[in-house]
Formats: C-alpha cells, sequence, structure tokens
C-alpha cells in the first residue's frame, strides 16, 4: 500500500477546516474530509490505484477528473461509481469494483 | 415530468450566458448539470472557489463570477447533480440525480455540455500517476491539489496555464515538454493577421510564457518519442529533442494536445456532424444561430466547435435570443439588434483560432500511436490490433467494436472514437468524414437497475 502521496494540499496550507469522516478503502481506514470529492481525497491520502483493469488486471488510477474516462471507478458500499464524480460521506465503505477475472475466482472456489 | 419552455444541458459559460439572457427574454428555464455547481470546466465551483484561492487561479478564473451570480434567478432551475443519459427529439431528456431518473419535457433545447480533451494515446499513458492537464486543473480549482514532482505534456495555451498556476502557488512544474515544432509556428505566423486582431490572446500568451521563464520553470519544446514509464505506477518520462535523448524522474505525467466538441449527445440524436479539418476534430453542423439540423435543437459553446469560454458566452446569448424569437418572445427587429454587437464581439473573438490551431496541432505519435500502445482504455485494446483488424478488411468503426470491443466499455468511445476513425482514414485513404464515427446510443452513462425502476412503468417502455 502506497501511502506517501504525490499531492500538495493548498487547504491544509490555508488552515481551511473540513471536518473528517471515517471512510474505508480496500480494508484500510482514513479520515477524509466530508463533502470534499471522493478521488481527490483518496489520492491525497496516498491511494494511487483505484480499480484494474478488467482485462489484464492492470492497475488504473483517476485519468480525466471529469466524468470522461471511468478509470476511477469504485465500488461503493455494492454500487460501482465514479470516484471522481462522488464526494465524501461518512462511513463510506468503498473497494475496488470486481473484474471478470475475480468473478473466475470465485467460480473456481464454488 | 417536468415541464419548460427551455431546457439547457451544461451549466458552463455557454449553458449560464444562454439562461440569463433567456430569462432577460422572460423565459423559464431549467439548467442541468452533472456537477453539484455551475460553472464548467473554466469556472468549475467558481462561487466556492473564488474566495479561497481566486488570486492563484488569475482574473481569467474570476471572470466567471458574474455569470455563476446571474443564475440565481427566479426563471432559471438549476438541476445539479443531473447527469443526461438520454435526449429525444421530442424533447425528452431523462437523467439521473443521486439514483433517480427524472425526466424533462422541453419545447425547445440547448446543448452546451463543452468540450472533452482529445484523447492522447502514448505508450504507458494508462498507468497510475499519469493524468490529463484538464485533470490537474480541475484537481487544483476544486480541490486545492497540486502534484509534486508533475511534468506536463503535448501542446496548447492549457498547459501554460496550468503551469503558471502551479508557479503561483510555488510548486511549479518539474518540466513542461511539448511537442509543437517552429515548422508549426512558421506554418501559424500566415495566420498571424487574425491573431493581431485577437490580440488580447498573444499578449495573455507572451506574458503566461515570460512568467514561467522568470520562473525557471525548465520547457522543451518539438519532442517525439514521448514514452511514460514505470512499474505499476508513473516514476518518469522519457523523449526526445532533436538529437538529444532527456529522462525525467516524476510521480504524476499530465497529458494534453487541446480539446474537441464533446458530441455524445448531439451524436446520439443523430443530428449532422462534419468533419473540421483545422481544429482535427467532428462538430455538429449549425446555422449562424446555432441551431442544428433538428429545428428544436440548438447547441452552443465549445460542444459546437472549439472557441473558449468568452466564445462560448456569446454563442450561448446568441442562441438564447433566436430561440426567444421562436418562443414569440422577441420580435425580429428586436432579435437582429440585440444579437448584432454579439455577433461581431464573436467574430473578433474567434480571430486568433487560425492561428492558435495551427502553432499548436495535435501531437502526431498520438494521433497515430504505435502498435503497442493501448488506444481503447476500457477494454484495453492497442493500435496494432486495430490496425491487423482494419487489414483484415473491418469496413469502420462500428464494426471494428464488434470484432475488437473498442468503443464498447463504459466510456463509450468517448476516450479512443476520435483515434480509431483516424487509424481507419490513415490506412484506407479514406477521408474522415467518409469514416465518420462511432454510432452512439442511449443510455449515455451507464445506470444502475435503480435508477431505471424509479422511471414510470410507460415511461420505461419509452425508452426502450
Ligand atoms: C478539463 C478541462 C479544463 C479546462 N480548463 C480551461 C481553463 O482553465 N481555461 C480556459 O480558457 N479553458 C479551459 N478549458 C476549455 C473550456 O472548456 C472552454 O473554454 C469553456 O469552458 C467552454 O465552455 P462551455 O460552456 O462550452 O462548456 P463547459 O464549461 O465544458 O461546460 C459544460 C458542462 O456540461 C456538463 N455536462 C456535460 N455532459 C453532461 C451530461 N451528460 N449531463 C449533465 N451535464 C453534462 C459538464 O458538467 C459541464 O459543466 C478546459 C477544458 C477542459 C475539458
Ligand atoms: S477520472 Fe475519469 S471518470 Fe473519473
Amino acid at each position: 500500500m502506497k501511502t506517501a502521496s504525490g499531492f500538495n494540499s493548498l487547504e491544509d496550507a490555508s488552515g481551511a477546516s473540513q471536518s473528517l469522516v471515517p471512510v474505508r478503502f480496500d480494508g484500510q481506514d482514513y479520515m477524509l474530509p466530508e463533502g470534499a470529492n471522493l478521488a481527490a481525497s483518496l489520492l491525497t491520502a496516498g491511494v494511487s490505484v483505484f480499480r484494474n483493469a478488467p482485462a489484464t488486471g492492470a492497475p488504473r488510477g483517476p485519468f480525466c477528473m471529469m466524468g470522461v474516462c471511468y478509470d476511477c471507478l469504485v465500488n461503493i458500499d455494492g454500487i460501482t461509481q465514479q470516484a471522481c464524480q462522488t464526494s465524501v460521506e461518512a462511513n463510506m465503505n468503498v473497494c475496488k469494483p470486481a473484474t471478470p477475472a475475480d468473478l473466475n475466482t470465485e467460480d473456481d472456489h464454488a | 415530468m417536468l415541464d419548460t419552455e427551455l431546457a439547457i444541458i451544461g451549466a458552463g459559460p455557454a449553458g449560464m450566458a444562454a439562461a440569463i439572457e433567456a430569462a432577460n427574454c422572460g423565459i423559464a428555464s431549467v439548467l442541468i448539470d452533472e456537477q453539484q455547481s455551475v460553472g464548467g470546466q473554466i469556472y468549475r465551483d467558481v462561487e466556492r472557489v473564488a474566495p479561497l484561492r481566486g488570486a492563484m487561479l488569475g482574473q481569467d478564473f474570476l471572470d466567471g463570477l458574474p455569470l455563476a451570480e446571474g443564475t440565481h434567478s427566479p426563471l432559471i432551475t438549476h438541476l445539479a447533480g443531473a447527469v443526461v443519459w438520454q435526449v429525444e427529439k421530442d424533447g425528452t431528456i431523462t437523467c439521473s440525480v443521486k439514483d433517480q431518473a427524472r425526466q424533462i419535457k422541453a419545447q425547445r433545447i440547448l446543448i452546451a455540455t463543452g468540450a472533452i480533451e482529445r484523447p492522447m494515446p502514448l505508450p504507458g499513458w494508462t498507468m497510475p500517476g499519469v493524468m490529463t492537464v484538464g485533470a490537474g486543473q480541475i484537481l487544483l480549482k476544486q480541490s486545492g491539489l497540486i502534484p509534486n514532482k508533475a511534468v506536463l505534456i503535448g501542446s496548447g495555451p492549457l498547459l501554460y496555464v496550468l503551469a503558471s498556476q502551479m508557479l503561483k502557488a510555488k510548486t511549479p512544474p518539474l518540466a513542461i515538454i511539448e511537442t509543437q515544432t517552429m515548422g508549426d509556428l512558421t506554418k501559424a505566423m500566415k495566420h498571424i493577421g487574425g491573431a493581431l486582431r485577437g490580440w488580447r490572446y498573444l499578449l495573455k500568451g507572451t506574458k503566461l510564457l515570460s512568467a514561467l521563464k522568470m520562473g525557471g520553470v525548465k520547457r522543451y519544446t518539438g519532442a517525439s518519442n514521448i514514452r511514460l514509464e514505470g512499474e505499476g505506477a508513473v516514476a518518469s518520462v522519457s523523449f526526445q529533442c532533436g538529437a538529444r535523448s532527456h529522462t525525467i524522474p516524476c510521480d504524476t505525467a499530465l497529458l494534453h494536445h487541446g480539446v474537441v466538441p464533446n458530441v455524445q449527445i448531439s451524436r446520439a440524436l443523430q443530428l449532422d456532424h462534419h468533419w473540421d479539418a483545422q481544429q482535427a476534430c467532428f462538430s455538429p453542423s449549425l446555422d449562424e444561430w446555432g441551431k442544428s439540423s433538428e429545428a428544436t435543437i440548438f447547441i452552443a459553446g465549445d460542444g459546437a466547435g472549439i472557441g473558449g469560454a468568452k466564445a462560448a458566452d456569446l454563442c450561448g446569448r446568441i442562441a438564447a435570443l433566436k430561440l426567444a424569437s421562436e418562443l414569440g418572445k422577441l420580435d425580429e427587429e428586436n432579435l437582429q439588434q440585440r444579437a448584432a454587437p454579439l455577433k461581431s464581439a464573436l467574430l473578433k473573438e474567434n480571430a486568433a483560432r487560425p492561428f492558435l490551431d495551427r502553432a499548436y496541432p495535435p501531437f502526431k505519435d498520438a494521433q497515430s500511436p504505435q502498435d503497442k500502445t493501448i488506444v481503447c482504455r476500457c477494454e484495453e485494446v492497442t493500435a496494432g490490433e486495430i490496425r491487423k483488424t482494419i487489414a483484415l478488411g473491418c469496413q469502420g468503426p462500428n464494426q471494428l467494436k464488434a470484432f475488437l470491443r473498442a468503443g464498447m466499455g463504459p466510456c463509450q468511445g468517448r476516450g479512443c472514437g476520435l483515434t480509431i476513425s483516424t487509424l481507419f482514414a490513415e490506412q484506407t485513404g479514406k477521408s474522415m468524414q467518409e469514416i465518420d464515427y462511432f454510432t452512439i446510443r442511449s443510455p449515455l452513462k451507464p445506470i444502475t437497475l435503480g435508477e431505471l425502476a424509479s422511471l414510470k412503468q410507460k415511461d420505461v417502455e419509452r425508452l426502450f
């Protein structure tokens, strides 16, 4: 798990305070600013891989930040959504969306 | 179902200005946008952000404030967080707001959905850490985030805009790797006359460039053979300038080589489009007022052809006036009188375009990517696979979808459509107009069963 973030937050520098709420991503707990953009908040928290590409499983992260590319797709409480078009809410349970490969392995175990 | 005289899709400068102008003529409109607040791309979230970091983002950003404030009119209903996924010729618009589908029935529709960044497929561009310059801008504007160790790659004024904002925030990019050449500048100089008429842009450009130079931001021009490298995430970019090779370690690489109209809705409506060779993009075919091949549907702003924020504002107003006259709120004389100054301002606004388009053309290596480079990010289809399929006699972009699934992913070809049409044209010798583009179908964005379930049964039947 990558933790050092590649991004600087100006908000911290200006002392603007937003209340932090717990959000879980892939089993790890984070405190993120409530109401902030989910993709931006996860990037700041050091998350760089949001999903795996369906065919090869290659890692992907937010690319366009404007709802066009779908590389920020995550599973939020059971529904696959674009993280760049979603705001942080308390107790969101976020994980990488399942890929066809995951589904196959599940079948194998069944 | 919400009934309205006028529905405007997109609350950027074009949509906001159109709603305000329509309200001035006494027309009530519904202004629909998937974002939570008005502003569009350039003035994103301007009312909240301006007091926080307006100074750093500059006057070009603050110019959006009066527009945004103007939309708080009793005649304008702002439908926020509403993703439009179907538009029908009879004026029915279907969108989702917080997992609930909603429908609007409008007598007239103005599409003002703006531009998307031109796809820039380069080796390694799908790795985490590689984003677009537009994404860099959105992170900065909306969230106050700046990448620590970033390189900017490509061509066009937006690279300088972001670099100078980063510089003001004391986190300049490590380098700007530019793909335009001296030859491009020479070609552009033939159009310098127009650029001088639009001198404000030239002046702004020169000011930006000298600020970057003073700030010590390193620029490389005429770059080629650009590769993004790393294991699992981008760690460096390598490229060539003339005979010299360079490698720059970085955490974030931001790509950009221009924007193109977002034609998703106009394509799904099967409105007429044409290939615009100067801007190297497909644009909807419109009359001088922005009316499309469907008489009740208008298009304004960058979605009608790239012109920038000021031009988008003017086009939005011009379309609104014509719509007002068609809705019986403005007589012919008043229409011509009020439109005349807007039309001449638009001419002046567009004067610098031919120069800019030629000085910062799209990057050739990204228009025709190397065989191993992924073109369709969703389905992970490479340029080589596409070329091979074309060589086997594949008839066009739509047939290619069936063979390779390219364009079948959630982005619906927004990220690969233009590249795929270009590859067809290159290999078959046909024109872009002849090759054309993917057929786009609703839903324009993936929707959940819950969203469908929230529509009435008869509406669902009508949709399919
Ligand atoms: C990422 C990005 C950043 C840019 N930054 C700058 C900049 O800093 N400076 C500059 O001069 N130019 C910038 N541009 C160019 C800029 O887009 C235009 O100059 C200007 O914003 C065009 O205005 P518009 O009203 O036509 O469209 P936009 O401002 O793009 O507004 C379009 C609106 O439509 C909405 N929309 C699109 N599709 C749907 C849908 N299906 N459902 C609901 N809503 C939808 C979008 O959310 C958006 O708010 C940028 C372009 C992009 C793509
Ligand atoms: S980052 Fe492209 S859709 Fe979210």
